[in-house]
């Protein structure tokens, strides 16, 4: 069996590739993709604990972050759609004034 | 071993697919090559004996929030990621920075990496419930969700109804109110 250490090195990896994502892109739809890779990296660690502890809340937990991203996905895009209609821009740089 | 294969190519899968997501300037490949990675997911999941979740991560997140990204990507007809000006001349711009900041990511990958290879007493299942019976049955999961968690999955409706109001309302033009 492959050891929990390396289940979380995979998770760890794109946890930073999230991040780096969310820091680096400038493009708002990117940035909501980078989000969804840091929470499926968690989801990852949860699966992983979960087998190695013998104990079935680690899938529990992951129906819920999955039903969270669900959400933020549809609250997020909406944001993006009408952010988009003001400025025609999906650079977060346009919108560093929210009041014109 | 198969099975250290399967991991090694599932995992690789995944981390390349989130490292091409990240750099990719046109959004519609990174919305597929994010899919591609979640699949690779789903595998570790299949691995970790973790059914339930696999498929879950197929159907709602392959299928469906990622179609949701498509849809949205297609309806505003996304320009390509702009390389503004404002990129160019922004002072953290600056070359210096930028590689200092990339070792310094990579110092933390290092770290992370060498601390969790370390954690040796991780590398087993918890003694006397190895067996990969109760973790797998989605019987069990489902009895636990709808027992101990029933208020958490209750609420998880209201959540679920909030934000879809929130995204008719936040969406809606306002002119034609």
């Amino acid at each position: 069996m492959i050891p929990l250490s390396h289940y979380l090195i995979v998770s760890a990896i794109l946890f930073a590739l999230g991040t780096a994502g969310v820091f680096m892109r400038r493009n708002l739809i990117t940035i909501l993709l980078s989000i969804e890779i840091m929470l499926n990296a968690v989801n990852l660690t949860f699966v992983a604990f979960g087998r190695f502890a013998g104990d079935v809340n680690g899938q529990i937990i992951v129906f819920f972050v999955m039903t969270v991203a669900a959400a933020e996905a549809a609250v997020g895009l909406a944001l993006i759609i009408a952010l988009f209609r003001h400025r025609e821009s999906l650079n977060p740089d346009a919108f560093t004034s929210l009041k014109w | 071993m198969p099975e250290t294969l399967v991991f090694y190519l599932f995992s690789g899968l995944a981390i390349g697919a989130s490292a091409l997501v990240i750099g990719q300037r046109n959004p519609m490949y990174s919305i597929m090559l994010l899919i591609a990675s979640f699949g690779a997911l789903s595998g570790l999941y299949i691995l970790l004996d973790a059914p339930f979740a696999a498929v879950a991560q197929i159907i709602v997140y392959a299928g469906a929030i990622m179609v949701l990204f498509l849809f949205v990507v297609m309806l505003l007809n996304a320009p390509q990621e702009d390389a503004a000006a404002y990129d160019r001349t922004h002072p953290l711009r600056h070359p210096a920075i930028t590689r200092f900041g990339a070792l310094l990511a990579g110092l933390l990958v290092v770290q992370l990496t060498w601390a969790l290879a370390r954690a040796n007493q991780l590398a087993q299942p918890v003694a006397g419930r190895t067996d990969a019976g109760t973790v797998s049955s989605v019987r069990e999961l489902g009895r636990v969700l709808f027992e101990r968690h029933g208020f958490a999955f209750e609420a998880t409706s209201i959540l679920i109804l909030v934000a879809m109001v929130g995204a008719v309302v936040l969406a809606r033009r306002e002119d034609r109110v």
